[in-house]
């Protein structure tokens, strides 16, 4: 039974008349949402806080240790801080994008929760476009990177909502790609049915470990990366990169709406943590999840936490990227791949073989895809290493008393 | 209960008349504003509305298409070329010229004509019902290899064109 069915009834129960059916269903999805959303808004709390604990341990330090316990109510403290800041509006800014801005980034990645299937029968909408509806939320993102951008009339704001936009659009194209491999193995875009069809059934016991990652390990790479740009982290986190570039298209905003931005950065990484997780890691599948529902949410919640914390471990791991690397990798070497990889694909599975042998042909097609990618990173970050010594190399030859050549051009 | 002298509207008819607001909205905006970024917005407001009415149609995978395409790609580009385009930026642009009474003029008459035709033609009231789970899109692709597969082509191939003719046209001859 769907939660929705349940709460419907429950109401019937307590003494809902039957005419007013529309308006008990209105309640239904009221609480429903209400309860998602907030949830959504408490759990960017606990997000900032592993970040920092996570980002702490990688710099060998303790982290927040002193607001509540092991310093989980820092970030607590932390937005009361932000919520009693002044409110400052550029006297030019353009009142409507400017105010709007932040209000829409936020909507934009808390719409995602609608058709995330927490469980077997805990589901907002199960929308058989959901995939295809996820990707038309990131639209929403990059209309409030412009509107910030263009509305605070700050031109460093403008250039950065430019970076921004860019991008977002380029990353979006081998994020969609690697996201349709799972939907044409499937066979569906409804987030339930993919899930469900993770399952491994070991006779009539469903074993809960058939998930996508084990056949398209490619595919979930280049979901992985493209996703750490999407969400603005860091490898890709051209968006606040306070020591480069003064912060973003954010500048111009103080207090609350300053970190209305950011929650919706770290709600959106975890989302999209979380669209890895039921396209590629099961779901809420896993060992008897079938037999006890209660499992379904345990499972899926900490798969999400666990990608959660390895993208914040990369964020601690990696240095940032130039734009122009950036640019480069995902038009050069990941579009190019994912392309080939649904090509791949399609093929295969339209390969009159037998079943087992289509699956170890995508097998196949899907980690020659991860050797590229990590051959063309090897390399490239090979070369980096020989031209940045090179370029740190001591040019200046006073005191080695030798004759000075001229004719070198570097 | 009093008898109301009218009966009361539907869930569906009342969540229309909002999203038809929204949408009437957002289009008198992207005509009247004085500023042009505004009119852009406006127009991303518009799209989302006709959208939601493609959902209240329930036609999910045209509707969300249509944010996919209109609101994603469309209007980032119309947003990008009102920004990248100098004086037009900051400041009120007339969003009138010497030719406003015509335009009003044939639009409004077309607008007639629609309404006209609108009210005229006898639309099917109700279609069969959706049934839960139906794959819409399945049947759409299956249209688009079998049926419609040289007019798809066709179209494909008329898009490649136009952009290898944009790019041809921007290039900067030296």
């Amino acid at each position: 039974m769907n939660w929705s069915d349940a709460l419907i009834q429950l109401q019937y129960d307590l003494g809902a008349p039957q005419e007013l059916s529309w308006l008990v269903e209105g309640v239904t999805y009221f609480i429903g949402a209400f309860i998602l959303a907030n949830a959504a808004l408490i759990l960017a709390l606990l997000l900032i806080w592993i970040t920092r604990k996570v980002i702490s341990r990688i710099q060998d330090r303790i982290g927040p240790n002193r607001v509540g316990p092991y310093g989980l109510f820092q970030t607590v403290a932390d937005a009361l801080k932000l919520l009693s800041k002044e409110d400052i509006t550029p006297a030019s800014a353009d009142k409507i994008s400017y105010l709007l801005a932040p209000v829409l980034s936020v909507v934009g990645v808390l719409m995602a929760l609608a058709v995330i299937p927490f469980g077997p029968a805990l589901i907002g909408a199960d929308l058989n476009v959901a995939v295809l509806y996820l990707v038309a939320l990131g639209s929403l993102g990059i209309m409030a990177a412009l509107m910030a951008g263009w509305g605070s009339n700050n031109k460093y704001a403008l250039l950065a909502g430019f970076r921004v936009v860019a991008q977002l659009l380029s990353y979006e194209i081998p994020m969609v790609l690697a996201m349709l491999a799972p939907v044409l193995l499937v066979g569906s875009m409804s987030m339930q049915r993919i899930s469900e069809a993770q399952a491994l059934y070991l006779g009539p016991i469903n074993l809960g470990i058939g998930w996508l990652i084990f056949l398209l390990p490619g595919a979930f790479l280049i979901y992985l990366i493209a996703a750490l740009a999407e969400a603005e982290q860091t490898p890709f986190d051209l968006l606040e990169a306070e020591s480069e570039l003064i912060a973003g298209f954010h500048i111009e905003y103080s207090g609350m709406k300053f970190a209305m931005f950011f929650l919706a950065q770290f709600l959106n990484s975890f989302f999209l943590g979380a669209i890895a997780v039921v396209l590629f890691l099961g779901g809420w599948q896993g060992p008897f999840a079938a037999q006890i529902p209660l499992l379904g949410p345990i499972y899926f919640l900490a798969k999400t936490f666990l990608v959660y914390v390895v993208i914040q471990w990369i964020k601690g791991t990696f240095p940032r990227v130039r734009i122009d690397q950036m640019m480069q990798f995902a038009w050069k070497v990941l579009v190019p791949l994912a392309l080939a990889l649904i090509t791949a694909q399609m093929i295969i599975m339209k390969l009159p073989l037998p079943i087992w042998l289509n699956y170890l042909l995508l097998l196949a097609a899907n980690l020659a895809v991860v050797v590229a990618v990590l051959n063309i990173l090897g390399s490239y970050f090979e070369r980096e290493q020989v031209r940045s010594k090179r370029a740190f190399a001591p040019r200046s030859l006073i005191g080695t008393m030798q004759p000075v050549q001229s004719s070198s051009g570097d | 209960m009093p008898e109301l002298p009218f009966p009361l509207p539907t869930v569906q008819q009342v969540i229309f008349s909002m999203v038809a607001a929204l949408t009437v909205f957002g289009a008198l905006v992207v005509v009247l504003a004085p500023n042009l970024f505004h009119s852009a917005l406006g127009l991303v407001a518009a799209f989302f509305g006709v959208a939601s009415v493609y959902i209240i149609a329930e036609a999910e995978f045209i509707g969300v298409s249509q944010v996919l395409i209109y609101v994603g790609a469309i209007s980032t580009l119309i947003t990008f070329a009102i920004m990248l385009t100098r004086g037009m930026m900051f400041g009120a642009t007339s969003p009138r010229n010497r030719q406003w009474g015509t335009a009003a003029i044939i639009t409004s008459l077309t607008f007639l004509v629609l309404v006209a035709i609108v009210s005229s033609v006898p639309w099917p009231a109700v279609g069969e019902p959706i049934s839960q789970g139906h794959e819409i899109i399945a049947g759409l692709g299956r249209a688009f290899v079998n049926e419609y597969v040289i007019p798809f082509l066709l179209l494909a191939m008329l898009l490649l064109v136009a952009l290898a003719g944009a790019i041809v046209l921007a290039r900067d001859y030296k």
